[in-house]
This record gives structure tokens, C-alpha cells and sequence, in this order.
């Protein structure tokens, strides 16, 4: 009786706690999203913002179709680069004819051209999920990729088509010419989309599309069509997707066919998955880490793409749940107050770790120098490799071998000490 | 009164394989009506004819007196009728409570609703709460289906059966697997929950079988070879020879 009179009150209170912290968090977001270019206000790192901000709306909308309802696309830069284009579109007539609307919105009418695609695509495509699903949106994206080049009037062929952001009406006195006003329009168009998108996933709708990645079959056998759920779905995948375009072509003043290739494509596969497509907040850790990887490993190295595909066999192989998931493994050792006895085996890990890390890049680097004649020295951490003598070699190969010995033991310690603590969790009546 | 289900004369061919050849069955309103045969005997395959989830070869299937043969799961479904699976059929990643909260959203009008806060539906909240109840799952409300036990599993998926309000329920060895107090447990489960409705079972194990049913139909090869109360069946020579003689003594 004590029990059940004691008990309600405080779920309410765990209840109305989560809340707040639910809000909290979106709040911490968007004043982030202000603060953070008065930190960081040089000009590149306001382009690096923009583009992350961009990232991470083309992310999420990614993760309705793959993390939401199982669908694995692998052309949504389709939706994003036919939304681009009608905003760019939009723009220059609203320039012309000298149409009250000002650049704020234009977003919106990328949304409405990656939703319009998706409406009139979508029935065929979402027919069947799976395999199917994946090989007709390849099919589409590489169409109408191939089609950009050849419709010049629309897509204005290889250049593509340019616009003048400054020539829209202003609002509230600003021109968007400056980085700064763009980056806030952006960070604008983020937090409206990322709440829409959040909502969107506590709706009947949503949980249907959660049911229907789970098990198409049975949702039949409930009341739904899992076709019509699936075509919603990349519906609403569709107009989000557009809106991320609408903003790179506010960003870039340009849209082109770049935009609606299979390296967009895969990008943001590459994101959502990296960042872990089975929680909502997966994908946005995928579009900063993957957009800042693509921004400074390009200045960096001539072999970025190579990096990038060593970093996806990882995620696939070692930790398919993304970065949200290893994050999240470790909540039920956090409220068990179990996770210091992880940390310590952590920190050992560390070292054999960076070494193995840091002898692949040297052989990566070593390789590559060689293969294209280049005789440069490899500068790695200050210190510089001549690729061409035997020494670098050396250290290279002893890095990664040995590194990778040592950092096994570490590893299999880890795995080890992460059981135990599992285990105590467990008891203590923490699921994972 | 018309039939809950009425079936003519159905056939369903694979190949050249004739699985169901000449299927006549009909089952009252509010009645009870077990499905008995031996393996291989075509009852999962009635089961899925009925239900939608395969096509019949020859159309002849009744609902409620409407014909349903050559419709879609779904649309089956939302006339009435809603069944359960052999191997569990539940969605895996998600909880207890949103398993059993997507079988409530269709009957409840909600439909593919995108503007409606999930958490925030009322009648929804309260069927769900009251299903979970009754299958007595409360308690792993929030946990993911996939990690419930076994006989859990099974409860669940008989939940998410009846969630939905059907008057036609369709049970596909729902204590296959079970040991004798889980199963006695799911029959009691069985019995309260469609009670007034109307309730299709495909059963091996005879004790739940006569203890259940209200009439019985012996499938052998395709073809009810019989269709009658229990003591009937138990009676019958042919049954006895085809099917009791050799399983239960």
C-alpha cells in the first residue's frame, strides 16, 4: 500500500523532470546555435557553420527514410538538388519581377520542389522496400543526375545556374549579403526543420513508419498499408531534403548538378550512418563530424575520400549503431554508477591506440607520396617523413604493427571490464 | 444471422501442388471454432487465405457475409477480422507499450495522422493501458519486445491481436512452445479476451483444443473431413481413424 501511494508521485516527478530536461536541451541547442559564431567569428569558421547547419537538416531528413522506416536510399540528393534548383529558380524570377518575398522563405520553395519530386516518384519507388527500394532510387538519382546535363534551359548544364541572393526584398534591413546573415538564416531553417522533424516522429505517423521498418508484414495485419506509410514517409524525407537544398543554394548563390549526384548521395548516407540512425540526434553528430572531416581533411591530405571509407568500415564493422549508439551504450552504466570502472581500461586503451591510428596514416601518406611522384616530405604532427627513405617505412610498419598488437590486449581489457560493469547494471535494474 | 465466415469451395495451388483442395468451413457468430489436422495438413495455409496473406487459387471467402477473397491484409482487416502468427510477429525495436498502441491508432480513427501528438491521445492511452492489463505486461510496458521472454512474446502478440477491437479473431497456435502453466494461463487470457466475439484457432494441443472450443473441424490433406461440437468430433470414426486414433489416446 506504502509502495503504491509513494510511488506515483515520484514517476510524476521523474516524468515532468524528463520534460524539462527534453526542453532544456532544445533550448542549450539554439542558444548555441547564436553564441556560437560570436566565439568563432573568423570568416571560414561561419562558412564551416553554415554548411554544418545545412548538414545536419539534409542528415535528419535522410534518417526518416533509413533510421525511421527502414528504407535505405541511396539517391536523396535528388530531392536536395531539385529543391537547390527551384530555389534558385525562385530567386531570379522574385529578382525580376520584383515579388515581395524575401529570402527567408525561399527555403520553402526548396522544400516544395523535393516534395514535389517525391510526390509524383515516390508511389512507384516505395512500392517495396528493401533491395528493390535501394536499386530504384540508385536508378532515379543516376537519371536525373544525367538528365541535369542535358535539360540546359532548366539546370543550365555544366556551370549551372547562379543567382543573387542580395536582390531578393530585404527584411528587417538585412541583405543576406554578409556570411553572418546567412549563417542565422540558416540556423533559423535548423531549428524549425529539426523540431518539425522530431515532432513528426511522435506522431501516429511516425510510430507507423517505426512499425513498418520493424515488420512490414505485420503492420498489414493491423489496419495499415505499409506502401502508403513508406510513401509519406519519403514524402516528408523529401520535402526536408529540399528545404537543406534551398539553403546550399542561398549559401552558394549557385545550384548545379554537383547537387543531385551520387557523391551527395553518398555523403549523407555516410553521415546518418556515422552518426547512428536509430536515434533522433544520431544524424546531427553524423553531419558535423562528417562535414568538418570533409572540410579540413581536404586541405590536409589528396587522399581524404580514403579516410572517410576506412572511417565507415569501422563504424560498420565495430560499432554498426553510430556514435549516438556508442554514446548511448554507456547511459544504463552512468545511472548504475558503473562507468569508472570502464574508464580506467579506456585511458590504457588510449595510447596503442593513437600509435596504430597514427602508423596507418603514415603508411597512407608514405603510399600515396610515392605513387604520385611527389617529393615532398609527409608532415605529420610536426614532425616530417621522407617518403623515400627506408626509415619512414620502418616507423610506419612498427606503428601499425605493433600498435596494433598491444592495442588488442587493450581492447579485449575493455571488452572485459565493460561485462563486469554490464552485468552490475543489469542487477541493479538498468536495460540497455 | 449471417456466418462470421463462410468459405466455398476454396482451392489454393502452389505449382502443380494442391494444398487446399476443396475447403468448405463456416463458422457461427460469437462462436469458438477450432482448427484441427495433422502437420502438412493445410491449416496455417487456411489461416493465411483467410486473412489475406496469400491468394486463393479459386474465390469463394465470406466475412460478416461480404466477400473478402482477393483483398489485401489491410483492407481485410479493417472489415473485422485480425490474426495472429504461428512464429512470433512482433516489432522488435520498439516497446511493449508502442507495440501494442500501433495495433489500437487504425480502429481509433488515427489513421497515417502526422499532425497529432502520439502521447497525447486520450482513447488511445486508456485501450492501450487496458490491453497491457489484460495480457499482463504492464509491468515490461517500456521494455523492447525483442527482449521479452518467450511466453511474454506470445501474450504480447495476442495483445496486439485484439488490440485493434476485430470481431473475428484468428489464433495460429498461440501456446506452441508453452509449458503447461504458461499454457493454461494463455487459454484463461484466450477465453477473456474474445469473449462476444467471434474466434478461429488452430491448436495441436487437444486438452486446449476441447477445453476451448465451442465446435471443431478436422483438416486432413486440404479437405475438412468433419465439422462438429466437440463430442461430435470425438465420436467421429473417420476423425478417429485420421487423426485422434494415432495422438490421442
Amino acid at each position: 500500500m506504502i509502495d503504491a501511494a509513494t510511488s506515483t508521485p515520484d514517476m510524476l516527478k521523474q516524468r515532468s523532470g524528463g520534460a524539462l530536461r527534453f526542453y532544456a536541451i532544445w533550448l542549450i541547442a539554439a542558444v548555441a546555435l547564436v553564441v556560437l559564431p560570436l566565439i568563432f567569428s573568423s570568416g571560414g569558421s561561419l562558412t564551416t557553420f553554415s554548411l554544418i547547419g545545412i548538414a545536419i537538416i539534409f542528415a535528419l531528413s535522410y534518417n526518416i527514410l533509413l533510421g525511421q522506416t527502414g528504407l535505405l536510399s541511396f539517391g536523396h540528393a535528388v530531392q536536395y538538388g531539385l529543391g537547390g534548383f527551384l530555389a534558385v529558380h525562385m530567386m531570379n524570377a522574385i529578382a525580376s519581377h520584383d515579388w515581395p518575398i524575401p529570402l527567408p522563405f525561399i527555403p520553402l520553395f526548396g522544400g516544395i520542389g523535393g516534395l514535389a519530386f517525391a510526390i509524383v516518384v515516390g508511389w512507384v519507388m516505395t512500392k517495396r522496400a528493401g533491395t528493390v527500394f535501394a536499386m530504384i532510387s540508385l536508378g532515379i538519382g543516376e537519371l536525373v543526375a544525367s538528365s541535369s546535363l542535358i535539360l540546359r534551359s532548366v539546370f543550365g548544364g555544366e556551370s549551372g545556374i547562379t543567382t543573387d541572393r542580395t536582390a531578393l526584398p530585404h527584411i528587417f534591413g538585412w541583405s543576406f549579403g554578409p556570411q553572418i546573415q546567412v549563417y542565422y538564416l540558416i540556423a533559423f531553417w535548423v531549428v524549425i526543420s529539426a523540431i518539425a522533424m522530431y515532432a513528426l516522429t511522435r506522431t501516429p505517423l511516425g510510430r507507423i513508419c517505426n512499425a513498418v521498418r520493424d515488420n512490414p508484414e505485420r503492420v498489414e495485419f493491423i489496419g495499415y498499408d505499409p506502401h502508403v506509410v513508406r510513401y509519406l514517409a519519403y514524402g516528408f524525407a523529401g520535402f526536408f531534403a529540399g528545404i537543406a537544398g534551398g539553403l546550399t543554394a542561398i549559401n552558394f548563390e549557385i545550384a548545379n548538378s554537383a547537387y543531385l549526384g551520387a557523391t551527395q548521395s553518398g555523403l549523407v548516407l555516410f553521415a546518418a550512418f556515422i552518426g547512428g540512425t536509430a536515434y533522433f540526434f544520431g544524424p546531427i553528430l553524423g553531419a558535423i563530424l562528417v562535414t568538418y572531416l570533409q572540410l579540413g581533411l581536404t586541405n590536409v591530405t589528396s587522399v581524404w575520400q580514403l579516410y572517410f571509407g576506412i572511417i565507415f568500415i569501422a563504424i560498420v564493422m565495430f560499432a554498426p549503431g553510430g556514435i549516438a549508439g556508442i554514446l548511448m551504450m554507456h547511459r544504463p552504466l552512468i545511472r548504475a554508477g558503473t562507468l569508472r570502472t570502464v574508464i580506467p581500461s579506456y585511458l590504457v586503451a588510449v595510447i596503442p591506440t593513437l600509435a596504430m591510428a597514427l602508423g596507418l596514416i603514415l603508411t597512407i601518406e608514405t603510399v600515396a607520396h610515392v605513387s604520385a611522384d611527389d617529393s615532398n616530405t609527409v608532415d605529420l604532427f610536426g614532425i616530417s617523413f621522407d617518403p623515400t627513405r627506408a626509415v619512414t617505412w620502418v616507423a610506419a610498419a612498427v606503428l601499425l604493427g605493433g600498435g596494433y598488437l598491444i592495442a588488442r590486449l587493450t581492447w579485449r581489457r575493455i571488452a572485459e571490464a565493460w561485462d563486469r560493469a554490464a552485468t552490475v547494471a543489469r542487477d541493479r535494474g538498468y536495460l540497455a | 444471422m449471417t456466418t462470421a465466415i463462410q468459405i466455398n469451395a476454396v482451392q489454393k495451388s502452389f505449382g502443380n501442388v494442391a494444398i487446399i483442395r476443396d475447403l468448405n468451413l463456416s463458422v457461427a457468430q460469437g462462436e469458438r471454432h477450432a482448427i484441427i489436422g495433422p502437420n502438412g495438413a493445410g491449416k496455417s495455409t487456411t489461416f493465411n487465405l483467410i486473412s489475406g496473406h496469400i491468394k486463393p487459387t479459386s474465390v469463394d471467402i465470406k466475412l460478416n457475409g461480404d466477400v473478402i477473397s482477393g483483398l489485401r491484409p489491410f483492407e481485410i482487416n479493417r472489415r473485422g477480422l485480425s490474426r495472429s502468427f504461428q512464429v512470433t510477429n512482433v516489432f522488435a525495436k520498439m516497446t511493449v507499450w508502442e507495440n501494442v498502441r500501433c495495433a489500437v491508432l487504425w480502429a481509433t480513427g488515427h489513421r497515417y495522422a502526422f499532425w497529432k501528438n502520439v502521447d497525447h491521445l486520450p482513447e488511445v492511452k486508456r485501450r492501450t493501458a487496458q490491453i497491457l492489463d489484460d495480457i499482463h505486461l504492464s509491468h515490461r510496458r517500456d521494455v523492447p519486445a525483442g527482449l521479452l521472454t518467450y511466453a511474454e512474446q506470445r501474450e504480447l502478440e495476442i495483445g496486439i491481436t485484439v488490440a485493434g477491437g476485430a470481431n473475428v479473431i484468428m489464433l495460429d497456435e498461440p501456446t506452441a512452445g508453452m509449458s503447461n502453466a504458461e499454457t493454461e494461463r494463455a487459454v484463461a487470457l484466450i477465453r477473456r479476451l474474445t469473449e462476444g466475439r467471434t474466434l478461429v484457432i488452430v491448436e495441436h494441443d487437444m486438452s486446449v483444443v476441447f477445453g476451448l472450443a465451442d465446435r471443431i473441424s478436422v483438416l486432413v490433406y486440404g479437405n475438412i473431413i468433419a465439422s462438429g461440437t466437440p463430442q461430435e468430433i470425438r465420436a467421429n470414426p473417420k476423425v478417429r481413424e485420421a487423426y485422434l486414433g494415432e495422438e490421442a489416446h
